[in-house]
């Protein structure tokens, strides 16, 4: 019996398990980097999503899938703790404690910045896919929808009949999107005010997409990421419903 | 007993996640529509309200607030397994589109935070 085999199937039996140490393992290590080498400037948990990021850039590069670490068979736990529903289970419980006050006095910026965000997400999607020479409203439609989210894209793309390569490429717009608001939350929150309720209500219904808004308010507030994953909520809902039905309507009419 | 809280988070996050996909079907599209916000609300008023009738004891607050507190390990595997391959492979429009749409958005924020009832 070889060691090392057992200590591979014991990791990967218990792959939750292996998934709190890599993961405990990257927190600590990030807020060593954090406190070392900017003096606890740049947020641990900013360094951390980083980290993680560049794993699953690397995990993807290795395996050749798409779920980044969690493709790695002695990784495989990532994918259940980092998955949708403990995700899920986290963001609601960080809502215990929520001010009802504050909810209620951004809700006219939050419903607002929703149907701008989705709007202005679509058409920046709408007019690259112009550019870049699609004529046909089918296909603008679907990375538009793509660049809102990557669930309203291919949503909107297979109720429209898109090709499976314009459906793909508006994936790809919505993960770029997503990526990038883990990135830069971080880096631009103190210039664009992101520090209270308010802006972060209205920060998650200009982004919406639910991940990037997670990870980027964790990097910046944790207590402020209730009120931005209330907003962000109500986005990839909002991008179905507008995506395929007005706002094609509108391409098909210029087109 | 901290299982009352784990409980009643659950329970808020699954009635939560069926009412969105009921107010999904309303609308005729196959997608979730606010079903986590609704669960928060769910938290937030049921919390408020078992507080003043139940006492939801300090143990029992744990259950919750434990989940709360791990929300950032989450985060960070839920990043360890985004697919950023997917994303640099999807080439210049992909880049373009989701860059210029999220730089704009972060510039719309200060604008937004004007509007006060």
């Amino acid at each position: 019996m070889d060691i090392f085999e057992i200590i591979n199937s014991v990791l990967s039996k218990n792959g939750l398990i292996t998934s709190f140490v890599f993961v405990g393992c990257i927190v600590w290590f990030s807020y060593f980097l954090s406190n070392k080498l900017t003096q606890g400037k740049f947020h641990g948990s900013a360094i951390a999503i980083l980290l993680g990021l560049i794993f699953a850039y690397l995990g993807g590069t290795y395996t050749g899938g798409k779920q980044g670490v969690a493709d790695i068979g002695l990784l495989s736990g990532v994918g259940l703790l980092g998955g949708a529903m403990l995700r899920d289970f986290a963001i609601v419980a960080t809502a215990y404690g929520v001010k009802l006050d504050d909810l209620k006095a951004s809700g006219i910026a939050g419903v607002s910045s929703l149907f701008i965000g989705v709007t202005l997400s679509f058409f920046v999607g709408a007019i690259v896919a112009i550019i870049f020479g699609y004529t046909d409203a089918v296909s603008i439609t679907t990375i538009g929808a793509g660049t809102v989210t990557f669930v309203v894209g291919p949503v909107t793309g297979s109720a429209l009949g898109a090709s499976s390569e314009v459906i793909a490429l508006s994936i790809a717009a919505g993960l770029v999107k997503s990526i990038l608001v883990m990135i830069g939350t971080p880096l631009l929150a103190k210039y664009i005010g992101l520090n209270n309720p308010n802006s972060a209500m209205i920060f998650g219904g200009l982004m919406g997409t639910n991940s990037g808004v997670a990870a980027g308010l964790a990097a910046v507030d944790p207590k402020l990421v209730p009120y931005g994953a209330m907003t962000a909520t109500f986005y990839t809902g909002l991008g179905c419903l507008l995506a395929p039905s007005i706002l094609f309507l509108i391409i098909e009419l210029l087109y | 007993m901290a299982i009352y809280g784990v409980a009643l988070l659950s329970f808020c996050m699954l009635l939560g996640i069926i009412l969105g996909e009921f107010l999904g079907r309303l609308f005729g599209i196959d997608a979730n529509i606010g079903g986590i916000g609704i669960a928060m609300l769910l938290l937030i008023f049921l919390s408020d309200h078992l507080k003043k009738s139940f006492r939801l004891d300090d143990i029992s607050e744990k259950g919750i607030t434990f989940w709360s507190m791990i929300y950032i390990p989450i985060v960070v595997a839920m990043a360890s397994k985004q697919n950023v391959l997917g994303a640099i492979d999807g080439g210049l429009i992909a880049l373009l589109s989701g860059g210029v749409a999220v730089l704009l958005s972060f510039l719309l924020i200060p604008v937004l935070s004007k509007i006060k009832k």
